[in-house]
């Protein structure tokens, strides 16, 4: 029981970390630009296709994905250069409907391209296997590398936003744009790489997830609902709310969907408990996500304007 | 939200009264003569696309009474279909089969949903507000995709359409595309006289700006509230009609695309107009015939025309035509003036 929580929370880590890679780059991308960008889970299944091709070309997975963060890098700065660009200016709801439209796009074009039905690639052998984390437990490696890899992440971004010239101007662009160009900043630009950054932590999430997960058309979707559950209970514009609300999603997620039905039981009889956890747990994170945005309207970490 | 930019249209002189019911009857009018074509020889599938693009154009028209006027962009607006169409399916299943008793349960379900949902959701604003309806909307779809009982994921087969005064006239096509014609004429009118009724004022004042309407004493809670819960009403009505049409409901009704589908209709026919929903819903579903008559990958060209739209069109396919009728008025103005001109020519040059 014991060891099943610790297997069950180190699941729920991982796949919080996962929430946070895609998380990040749609926070920052909406703190600094208001911009809401439905299409970041399509650029996540763009990065997961591009891995699964350069793996198969160069025949490893190391290579494959070095060579995918780059190109993920560049698809997004040629979708901002195509059409987000243009939308900046837009209400909320012109960015909502275009980039609605970019999701048809990508999914058919994905579809044309790879075929609809599921790729997998294999974890190359070096980091298979499994380690013992706790007494006899053991976990996957290549799980606690992707939560690895997270953390690092994270700490980059913060070092990135918080200590780095570029990290400055960003937040003195997400405060008032006019005044930073008129510094001579080319804000354009800027934004252009921020946007670029946010679909290469996308892309990178997709390459990462996709030696567990299969590769597939529609893998965008859900993961797309649940990083706008994160960002919106994390505070929007904030990495730092993306990180904690991406782990509490994950953890909440996970540890209810395994524990949820065993603790019903003690209240209900087994066909009632598993029916009611069936419908309860799905929608676990969302009555998570109403509840927090009952009390806080704004997040658990609210962005000020200006500040 | 920012201020809404779509023109709202309104009656203000008698001539634009005069287009706007010539408009109306038009739409309506080929509504109603649809059957008639297909008795002379039209392929009937055609009324099947046509009751399709009612009963969505229901649907659209009642989330454009929240996004159109009172700037509430919901993103979970299908689960009202939703509701309504397992309203319908599970009374249906239970052998209640009379379609009044099921707009009664659809709507009083809807109702519940909306005010419930509604109460927390408009707690926020903007681009949270998008993203709490969503999260509504999924929750929605996760109790219908769960609840075994009514088909889960699979859904519900209706043994029949339902029964009207426990006669089953709905299973005859052409009474059943009259009965959501009626419906959707009705739906309109309502909505028309709503949002033209102080109600509507108030809800249009808050959207353009809601601090103004606080300092003049208006609470935009309770209009927003009432308006928010009266489109999932109307959404309701649609699902009922939709589960009927198809005889069968399934939780694909419900999932988050289709309430982006919605949007789309609502944007590409025209925010804040009624009709636009209707145009809307008419164009996104013949455009999903063309198109899917081509190409399995169908929804790349509609991706790519939804883009362009966003991008370039102004006001929706009702803006279009609007403008349409404007640019005739320009043309036989300069028409008129240009033979006025000629006519003081030749008049000087008789003098």
């Amino acid at each position: 029981m014991s060891h099943l929580l610790v297997i069950q929370m180190l699941n729920g880590v991982q796949f919080g970390i996962l929430l946070f890679l895609v998380a990040a780059g749609l926070t920052l991308v909406f703190g600094v630009m208001d911009f809401i960008n439905l299409a970041h889970g399509v650029q996540y299944m763009v990065g997961a296709y591009l891995a699964v091709t350069f793996t198969q070309l160069t025949g490893g997975f190391f290579t494959g994905l070095l060579l995918a963060l780059p190109a993920a890098f560049l698809f997004g700065l040629v979708l901002e250069f195509l059409i987000f660009r243009h939308l900046y200016e837009r209400d909320h709801l012109d960015q909502v409907l275009a980039t609605f439209g970019v999701i048809l796009i990508l999914h058919e074009g994905v579809r044309i391209v790879w075929g609809a039905a599921p790729i997998s690639i294999a974890i190359p052998d070096a980091i298979a296997g499994s380690v013992p984390v706790l007494g006899q437990l053991r976990y996957p490696l290549y799980r606690l590398l992707i939560i690895a890899a997270g953390i690092a992440v994270a700490i980059g971004m913060y070092i990135l936003v918080r200590h780095t010239r570029t990290g400055m101007l960003l937040r003195a662009g997400a405060s008032n744009a006019p005044m930073v160009q008129a510094l001579g900043v080319d804000i354009r630009r800027l934004f252009m790489v921020v946007f670029g950054i946010g679909a290469m932590l996308a892309g990178f999430a997709g390459a990462m997830i996709a030696p567990i997960l299969s590769v597939e058309p529609n893998m965008g979707d859900g993961i797309l609902i649940l990083t706008f559950v994160v960002i919106v209970i994390g505070g929007i514009g904030s990495i730092k709310g993306a990180f904690v609300a991406a782990l509490l999603v994950g953890l909440v997620d996970t540890v209810g969907r395994s524990f949820g039905p065993i603790l019903l039981k003690v209240v209900f009889d087994p066909a009632t408990a598993s029916q009611v956890g069936r419908t309860l747990t799905p929608m676990l994170i969302y009555v998570l996500m109403a509840a927090i945005l009952f009390f806080r309207p704004a997040g658990l970490f609210p962005v000020k304007q200006g500040a | 939200m920012e201020k809404s930019e779509a023109p709202v249209i309104r009656a203000s002189t008698p001539k634009a009264k005069h287009v706007e019911a010539a408009g109306l009857a038009c739409l309506f009018g080929l509504f109603a003569l649809l059957p008639l074509a297909i008795h002379l020889g039209v392929d009937p599938f055609y009324l099947v696309i046509a009751t399709r693009i009612m009963i969505f154009g229901i649907a659209a028209l009642s989330l454009d009474l929240i996004l159109g006027f009172g700037a509430m962009v919901s993103f979970g607006h299908a689960a009202f279909i939703g509701i309504g169409a397992y309203a319908a399916a599970i009374a249906a299943a239970h052998g209640v089969t009379d379609l009044l008793v099921q707009f009664l349960f659809a709507m009083a379900a809807a109702a519940a949903f909306g005010l419930v949902t509604g109460v927390i959701s408009l707690r926020t604003k903007g681009v949270y507000f998008i993203m709490i309806t969503l999260a509504f909307g999924q929750m929605a779809y996760f109790l219908m995709v769960s609840l075994s009982a009514y088909g889960g994921d699979d859904g519900l087969t209706l043994k029949a359409r339902s029964t009207l005064f426990g006669q089953p006239w709905l299973e005859s096509d052409v009474f059943f595309y009259y009965l959501v014609l009626v419906l959707l004429l009705t739906c309109f009118l309502f909505a028309r006289a709503a949002v033209g009724a102080r109600f509507g004022r108030v809800l249009r004042g808050v959207r353009d700006n809601a601090l103004r309407m606080q300092a003049i004493g208006f609470d935009p809670l309770p209009f927003q509230l009432t308006a928010y819960v009266l489109a999932g009403v109307l959404a309701a009505l649609a699902g009922v009609l939709l589960a009927n049409q198809a005889e069968f409901v399934s939780p694909a009704y419900m999932t988050w695309q289709r309430s982006g589908e919605l949007i789309m209709m609502v944007v590409v026919g025209g925010m804040g107009t009624l009709t636009g929903g209707i145009l809307g819903a008419a164009a996104f579903l013949l455009l999903e015939e063309v198109l899917s008559a081509f190409s399995q990958h169908w929804k790349l060209g509609l991706g790519v025309i939804l883009v362009l739209i966003v991008l370039y069109g102004k006001g929706g396919i009702h803006g279009i035509l609007v403008n349409m009728h404007g640019m005739i008025v320009n043309i036989r103005g300069m028409l008129v003036s240009l033979a006025g001109m000629l006519a003081a020519l030749t008049g000087g040059g008789r003098r």
